[in-house]
């Protein structure tokens, strides 16, 4: 447990140390989603209906961005390797390294997705359901995404085929996340939806780490 | 089944099944077609329409069926390394991304003048889209890498994450109220289609597999003769640096 800790800790602090990173992500989120009204036109109606939407279809590119982060550099100056000699299981790490990712990543993306509504116009009821399914979603995304950092690590224009990779994993939480907003802006109970992402992260919490780790392995061979 | 990861024995016993699997393949696609365009009645809402369905049908069961394959293959390349296992697996990929669009397109032809769309956001059909992405995904990553056994292996993982596609394809029609029909055929209580129209789209089916296995051991001759070609030519760089190396000494 100390070790886990101890890698969670090394990252967040490489993260906050240099600094950009975690800001740069955010910036992306909200420079993309203002990019909406100027696309679509300012129409609030029009705004509001697809405010869910936009929102998070941009946390999803913001969260795919960042993912080459969770593995690349540690892979590329060695010290993964280093990782992957203490008695912590691989698995563990891919845990730990997800938990550090989602913290400099999900969760200023969820802090920020409020805000971002507000300028898309979405409707009052929307706020606290957008934050709920972003709080549910975003670690999903962080895991699943992992599994695509590390299969690509190495490969060539590996970014170009993470994306292709983690996208259409991705669309489940999309269309439950997206959702379950539209419901409580419509009246309907959100519980369901909710629910659903609270049960992909269940599956991906043990399920993904152990693709992630078997991924890794190959890659440190 | 180890007994056939070798692949001398697999060469040897393709060579003998291929035959016999293509001449199937060509006869029953013959009968299928024969009796799906000409035989079968036209339905009684749909008029002749259906008809697009003998190859709409078979070619979404076997899109399911090669990533199945291709699932099994790769657990069984990732848990006993038989090298056979992989080039199966990579094998059948093209195959299972051709047959995943021949169902999307002769889906969205049919759509057209049954739904009046070429496309809906409904969930068997975007399941069935995100299968096709996956198996493109699966082929980009397995050839990214300049060491073809890590690609191999990477792409046998990917191949298992995806499978969780595979239960919500299936079950798509009945978890959701889609547009898209239920399940008429491989459903509890037996088939509700008539048999007028199930002989010939079951022939179909058959002349499908029966095609799909044929072209997957043709693939996976091809992969064993290319690297065996490649092992050939090694070799005979390293006898002729040694010839050249030898008058130096």
């Amino acid at each position: 447990m100390s070790a886990f800790l101890a890698v969670v800790q090394r990252d967040l602090r490489l993260a906050l140390r240099q600094g950009s990173d975690a800001a740069l992500v955010v910036a992306f989120f909200v420079l993309a989603v203002v990019l909406f009204p100027f696309g679509v036109g300012p129409e609030p109606q029009l705004l509001a209906r697809i405010a869910a939407g936009v929102v998070w279809v941009t946390a999803l590119l913001a969260a795919l961005l960042s993912l080459d982060r969770l593995f690349q550099l540690d892979y590329e100056d060695g010290s993964l390797e280093a990782l992957a000699l203490t008695p912590l299981s691989l698995e563990a790490l891919v845990l730990a390294k997800c938990l550090a990712h989602w913290l400099t990543t999900g969760l200023p993306l969820v802090l920020a997705a409020p805000v971002l509504a507000a300028l898309l116009q979405l409707e009052g009821e929307g706020y606290l359901p957008l934050v709920l399914a972003m709080g549910l979603g975003t670690p999903s995304l962080s895991l699943v995404g992992a599994v695509g950092a590390a299969l690509t690590l190495g490969a060539r224009r590996a970014g170009v085929l993470l994306s292709l990779l983690v996208l259409p994993l991705y669309i489940p939480v999309l269309i439950f996340g997206v959702a379950a907003v539209d419901q409580a802006v419509a009246g309907i109970s959100i519980l369901p939806h909710l629910s659903i992402l609270a049960a992909f992260l269940l599956a991906a919490l043990p399920l993904a780490p152990l693709a992630a780790a078997a991924a890794l392995r190959s890659a440190l061979e | 089944m180890h007994r056939f990861a070798n692949p001398a024995r697999f060469m040897r016993l393709s060579e003998r099944l291929m035959p016999w699997c293509t001449a199937g393949a060509v006869g029953f696609l013959a009968v299928g077609f024969y009796l799906a365009l000409f035989v079968a009645p036209p339905d009684y809402q749909q008029g002749e329409a259906v008809r697009i369905m003998f190859v709409h049908v078979p070619a979404a069961w076997m899109a399911s069926f090669a990533y199945l394959f291709m699932a099994v293959a790769s657990a069984v390349a990732l848990i006993w390394r038989h090298p056979l296992a992989d080039l199966a697996a990579q094998a059948a990929a093209p195959l299972g991304a051709g047959f995943t669009l021949i169902c999307l397109v002769t889906g969205s032809l049919w759509g057209q003048p049954m739904w009046g769309t070429w496309w809906v956001w409904d969930a068997r059909l975007t399941s069935v889209l995100v299968l096709f992405f996956l198996y493109l995904g699966y082929i980009a990553l397995v050839h990214a890498f300049d060491d073809p056994t890590r690609g191999a292996r990477a792409g046998a993982v990917l191949a298992l994450v995806g499978a969780v596609n595979l239960p919500i394809i299936k079950f798509s029609v009945d978890w959701w109220n889609t547009l898209h029909q239920p399940a008429s055929v491989f459903r509890i209580g037996g088939p509700t289609i008539d048999r007028a129209m199930l002989v010939p789209l079951l022939v179909m089916a058959v002349g499908f597999t029966l095609y799909f296995a044929a072209l997957l051991m043709l693939r996976i001759r091809t992969a064993i003769l290319e690297s065996r070609l490649r092992a050939a030519r090694l070799g005979e760089v390293e006898i002729g640096a040694e010839t050249v190396a030898g008058p130096a000494q």
